[in-house]
């Protein structure tokens, strides 16, 4: 009986609380940079894409949301032609970002992407695709990659030795 | 005692006790809110005050469906009942004086006869529905319901001692110089228990108990059908708080403000605190229910009764 | 007020008509129920409110609540409906009808002679009955209170278990477990012999 009136009390002091609700479209709640929300692709910091299409995304995804079609510039960057992510299947997992060998593929803090209708759900290159490198500012693949690309031949990227000159006899 | 427009009278009981039952769902959402450290609905309207009447029009537009194997007429007559019972037992309450419906010699008789056969809207609904959850719903109804008015009659038997009158009138006009809660505080505790099963509300929901019986005796009405069992609910708490001012807390009577806010404020309190119980505490298993009824609570109220006989007839006789 | 006693009266016979001849047990039951309501309301018109509050209570609102809760517990079925109807043969009217038939001519006979000296009616307060009831009539609240003794004392004993033969004690009194447990939940119960119940 005691317990019931004491249970009583102890519930009723909580008016006096702090409440805990953020309300939500006046406040918002704090995302961390690492919160994994709305897919985007970013860009390398010379601008160029970083996406080299080589569907690992796509293989990791889980629910099979994500769509590209690959495709080679006159230059020999290979870039994706078409990029779809059907945001209505997407469950955020973030397994196409760890799979993603070029930092292109990236989850950011964003969750506000409710929609009327189902269509606007599916995003295209356009809508994905932002101007910036994203969370890794510096990396850029084709500078570190071995491949031979135009403007840049086999040797001449960043801490790589010039290549073996395989006919000639010096050590 | 009654008003000279009897008809006003009756037509503002009527929207009063619909409103302020209204309001008490929103009321209730924002206390229970409140003591669970949320805000609860304060969007619709200022402080979300338009809330009841939203989900009031969400559910005239839901689907008011029969289901096919339902016995048709008891179903749609039980939410009937509920609203019939509780709204005719305003019909006695004293609000203030001048603002009664009927002044009836047998008003505490009156009120007890209507919240009992207030029991056939839940056994009804319950046995109707033809679902074996609605149906052990209705039994427990029936069973609880049974069980607690029994002690809820002798609860008020000591106050109806003291004042020598089944009329409410008198009741509170006895109260002249002492709260009837002082003399017969036991009678207070059982009468308010009685009364929180009687309105089968919690901790005492267990012809509800949506954990274990989905939605108990109404898992199969929707829209206004349950709209029904819902506002009876809150007009059965406004009811019982009603009557726990008008047998305990002296009704209308205080200083300075006039009557009916004396009344109104009475109410609300029991009103909050009802609110406060479902915050606060769990729902019993079924037998300590009745363990509780039966063994401890009829004891009691009985043993009150006796006492309060016992000393009226040695010292005020 | 003559309207008013017709009215109910005219109902309390026809809802007791559909009483007996429905086939639903629970509709039978309801009929029954506005049957009492309607006898309720001429007690009312009779001048002995309390009789009628006591009628709404106790056989309203208490007995016939219990009926209903048994007939929900048994469950009937299509089938007792159809035993029902089988049951309600031309032949069963056979006794009741020649017990109703005395009676039409009781009430037939009444009529036909002038009418015998009757009381106006007189209104009784809760206060009167009260003090018939513990007055003059002494005796009789103390037979049948005696009665309802005995009809308690033989529930208590037909509904009596001995607390060994619950199914699961500890489920009913958890409290002790605990206690003989020392808070010790995980522990609890493991001194008792395997099997028992």
């Amino acid at each position: 009986m005691l317990s019931i009136i004491r249970t009583l009390w102890d519930v009723f002091l909580h008016a006096f609380r702090k409440r805990v609700t953020i309300q939500y479209p006046e406040q918002k709640a704090y995302l961390s940079a690492r919160y994994r929300g709305r897919i985007i692709l970013s860009r390398d910091p010379e601008g160029g894409e970083r996406c080299v299409a080589c569907y690992l995304c796509a293989v990791a995804c889980p629910v099979d949301c994500i769509a590209l079609q690959a495709t080679e510039d006159s230059t020999g960057r290979r870039y994706p032609e078409f990029f779809r992510i059907n945001f209505s299947r997407c469950i955020f997992c973030g397994y196409c970002e760890e799979a993603c060998p070029t930092y292109a593929i990236q989850l950011t803090p964003d969750i506000e992407m409710g929609e009327y209708s189902r269509q606007n759900m599916v995003y295209e290159k356009e809508h994905l695709l932002i101007s910036g490198p994203g969370k890794y500012p510096d990396y850029n693949f084709w500078r570190v990659a071995g491949v031979k690309i135009g403007g840049k031949d086999k040797g001449q990227a960043e801490r790589e030795a010039p290549p073996t000159d395989l006919r000639s006899l010096l050590p | 005692m009654i008003s000279p427009y009897p008809a006003v009278t009756l037509i503002a009981v009527l929207f009063g006790a619909l409103t302020i039952a209204g309001g008490l769902v929103w009321a209730e959402r924002r206390l229970l809110a409140l003591w669970q450290d949320r805000y609860g609905p304060n969007r619709v309207g200022p402080f979300g005050l338009m809330q009841t009447l939203a989900d009031m029009i969400k559910l005239f537009f839901k689907e008011d469906w029969v289901p096919p194997f339902a016995d048709k007429w008891v179903f749609i007559m039980a939410p009937a009942i509920v609203m019939f019972t509780v709204l005719m037992s305003f019909v006695v309450v004293p609000f203030a004086p001048g603002i009664i419906i009927s002044d009836l010699n047998i008003a505490v008789l009156f009120f007890l006869g209507m919240s009992s056969l207030g029991v056939y809207s839940i056994v009804l609904a319950g046995w109707a529905s033809d679902n074996k959850y609605a149906l052990l719903g209705g039994m427990r109804a029936a069973a609880q319901m049974l069980s607690y008015e029994v002690f809820m009659g002798l609860s008020l038997m000591g106050t109806v001692l003291l004042a020598g009158s089944f009329d409410l009138v008198d009741i509170v006009n006895a109260q002249r110089h002492m709260w009837f809660v002082v003399p017969q505080f036991l009678g207070f505790v059982l009468f308010m228990i009685a009364g929180i099963a009687e309105t089968r509300r919690l901790p005492f929901d267990l012809p509800e108990s949506e954990s274990e019986l989905v939605a108990g005796f109404h898992s199969e009405y929707s829209g206004m059908k349950f709209g029904m069992f819902f506002v009876g609910e809150y007009i059965g708490i406004l009811l019982v708080s009603s009557m726990i001012t008008v047998l305990f807390f002296g009704g209308w009577r205080g200083p300075v403000l006039p009557p009916i806010v004396w009344y109104f404020i009475k109410t609300c309190f029991f009103l909050g605190f009802f609110i406060l119980l479902r915050a606060a505490l769990p729902r019993p298993r079924f037998d300590q229910l009745m363990a509780w009824g039966w063994k401890l609570m009829l004891p009691l109220s009985l043993a009150n009764l006796l006492v309060t006989g016992a000393v009226k007839l040695a010292f005020f006789h | 007020m003559y309207l008013l006693f017709y009215i109910s009266g005219a109902v309390a016979i026809l809802a007791t008509v559909m009483t007996i001849t429905r086939l639903n047990a629970v509709h039978a039951l309801l009929y029954f129920v506005v049957s009492l309501l309607s006898i309720a309301v001429i007690f009312y018109i009779l001048g002995a409110p309390f009789i009628a509050a006591l009628e709404v209570i106790i056989y309203a609102g208490a007995i016939m609540v219990l009926f209903i809760f048994v007939v929900m517990m048994l469950n009937l079925g299509e089938r007792a409906v159809e035993m029902e109807g089988k049951w309600l043969s031309p032949g069963m009217w056979i006794g009741p009808e020649i017990l109703a038939a005395i009676l039409i001519a009781e009430v037939v006979y009444l009529l036909s002679r002038p009418p015998v000296e009757v009381h106006a009616i007189q209104y009784v307060e809760p206060r009167e009955v009260g003090l018939a009831l513990f007055g003059p009539y002494l005796i009789g609240v103390e037979l049948a209170s005696m009665l309802l003794l005995g009809a308690l004392v033989g529930a208590y004993h037909l509904g009596y278990r001995k607390p060994e033969a619950l199914e699961n004690p500890d489920a009913d009194n958890t409290d002790a477990t605990r206690a003989a447990a020392g808070g010790d939940l995980v522990r609890a119960g493991h001194d008792r012999p395997a099997g028992a119940a």
